[in-house]
């Protein structure tokens, strides 16, 4: 029991900062039809902004200024970059995104060294919030929590409550309609993409400190973000949370279950003492992901919600 | 610019699509005020010169509108200028409600124009009774006129509207027509792209027929009524 309840708990928030990362990365894909390589390594620079600005301010206020920071680094980068590329056509800036996210990883190494930075949770949150079942839950994954969960809401608000989300959401299908009703579609691309990058840079800068900061953090967690947007389905913000709190909650459970093949076999009435006996469920649990990415292409390809085929 | 200049004057207008000359020198002027009607069957490029008028073909010539030569501005641009473009296939936004939908056209909600969203329903009663409702499931005359509305919404002194009455019930093509003459007696004017004779030749002042990407007849209704062998040779199918 007590398993299940903390490790449902990790997965929520494990998969609230999967969805933080998917989430921008599904909506630029859904808006500009680039699959954003580099989308993970603004998740990275989230984390080492925080720890840098954090050194001098404190972590407040690198919680609030390291994502925007990272947000005006993506305008940047679709404006000056991308923005040139969109004639050539997608595989350009699909390339384009890919040299990006190893120029971005190289910059890291040489401005913050190759090993992990001391990025440490605030002291005024790394204590003991509550004790449940005689074992002890720390403050900041339940701070973790909030500010996901205000980030979702806020999201929700913008896209469905105001009218900036309205015309982001028509931009989505009809960009031609909507330009031609008087809205600069191109400056909308341009902001979804800042938006995007600063959910991930807020990403970086809350999972950072819980998880680790160093330079290969991008190419850690890039990979299973492009499976929780490829099995929530390409473009579906609904599909990309589900899918990233399934995925989560998944991972987080594989590695918690303290059991072998063996046992599962014995459980199921099958002979224990076969080679695959040995393997033990935590250790496949870095594959779970990618298993269930082939199994939705093969049955699924348009993922759980998604419009279209990947 | 007096009050006798065209609203619009295209000249000399080409735009192409890969290799082909789709629009081939299309000279046309749209007065201030009232309805000018382009005919001309499927395919001859009427279109492709509204799509070219408003940014999204890249044009090549000159577009004259307010002393200012918009040929190849951003198409967000041309529209905050003051022209409004009504396209074919009444791209309303399905999942979103008529409220909304209204709501877009405004382009700055600072600035209102002569319309609210509320004059517009009050207007229009079957949009009104379904205000709340994703615009996805009105019918095709209610979401050509959600369309026609949504555009009104942003001020615009000229409209361009293509191919309003497409596919729908002889019913309500008379409606719209009605519509339209009633926008254009409140002083915005109109380009309207027609296939339909009846509609045009009654709501329209000046009509223009085109015929393999270029205009090959201009004159009033009532010049044209005259010329059977204009509507043979490039009208009738």
């Amino acid at each position: 029991m007590e398993t299940i309840v903390f490790s449902l708990l990790n997965g929520i928030i494990y998969g609230l900062l999967l969805f933080m990362l998917s989430s921008g990365l599904t909506l630029i894909f859904s808006m500009m039809g680039i699959l954003n390589f580099a989308h993970a390594s603004f998740y990275m620079l989230g984390a080492y902004f925080a720890y840098s600005i954090g050194s001098v301010t404190g972590f407040w206020v690198a919680l609030f200024l390291a994502p925007v920071l990272v947000g005006v680094a993506g305008a940047a980068v679709e404006r000056f970059g991308l923005r040139r590329l969109h004639a050539e056509g997608h595989v350009a800036e699909l390339l384009f995104t890919f040299g990006l996210a190893y120029i971005i990883e190289e910059i890291v190494k040489i401005v913050w060294g190759k090993i992990a930075v001391p990025y440490k949770v605030p002291a005024a949150l790394d204590f003991p919030l509550f004790e449940l079942f005689g074992s002890q839950y720390p403050a900041y994954r339940i701070f973790m929590l909030v500010v996901s969960l205000a980030m979702l809401f806020a999201l929700w608000y913008l896209l469905k409550r105001t009218r900036i989300g309205l015309i982001i959401q028509a931009a989505l299908t009809h960009p031609n309609m909507v330009a031609h009703l008087g809205h600069n579609v191109q400056r909308i691309f341009m902001l979804v993409f800042a938006a995007g990058c600063a959910l991930a840079g807020l990403a970086g800068v809350i999972g950072g400190n819980y998880l680790v900061t160093e330079p290969s953090m991008a190419f850690t967690i890039g990979p299973i973000v492009f499976v929780v947007v490829v099995v929530g389905g390409m473009g579906s913000l609904e599909g990309a949370f589900i899918a990233s709190l399934l995925i989560g909650i998944m991972q987080t459970f594989a590695i918690s279950v303290d059991a072998t093949f063996s046992d599962l076999f014995g459980w199921l009435g099958l002979s224990a003492s076969s080679e695959l006996g040995g393997i033990s469920i935590p250790s496949l649990a870095p594959t779970l992901p990618y298993l269930l990415l082939v199994l939705m292409l093969m049955f699924r390809p348009r993922g759980l919600m998604g419009a279209r085929e990947f | 610019m007096s009050d006798t200049d065209p609203m619009l004057r295209i000249h000399d207008l080409n735009a192409y699509y890969g290799k082909s000359h789709v629009l081939r020198g299309v000279t046309m002027d749209v007065e201030k005020g009232g309805v000018t009607a382009l005919l001309g069957r499927n395919g001859v490029g009427r279109s492709t010169t509204a799509k070219a008028i408003m940014g999204e073909v890249a044009p090549e010539g000159e577009v004259w509108f307010k002393e200012q030569n918009i040929a190849g501005l951003p198409s967000h641009r041309i529209a905050r200028l003051g022209l409004g473009y009504v396209p074919e296939h009444r791209d309303i936004f399905p999942m979103m409600t008529v409220r909304e939908n209204l709501l877009l056209g405004i382009k700055d909600v600072a600035h209102p124009g002569r319309w609210s969203i509320e004059d517009m329903l009050e207007m229009f009663p079957n949009l009104k009774s379904r205000a709340d409702t994703a615009a996805g499931v009105l019918s095709g005359g209610e979401k050509q006129m959600l369309t026609i509305c949504r555009t009104l919404m942003g001020d615009p002194e000229l409209v361009i509207i293509d191919e309003p009455t497409e596919g729908l019930a002889p019913k309500i093509v008379v409606q719209i027509g009605e519509l339209i003459a009633e926008i254009a007696k409140s002083g915005v004017s109109i380009l309207l792209i027609e296939q339909k004779l009846s509609i045009a030749l009654k709501i329209a002042q000046k009509i223009y027929v085109m015929g393999h990407g270029e205009i090959v007849y201009s004159g009033t209704p009532d010049e044209f009524r005259g010329r059977d062998d204009i509507r043979r040779e490039w009208l009738e199918v």
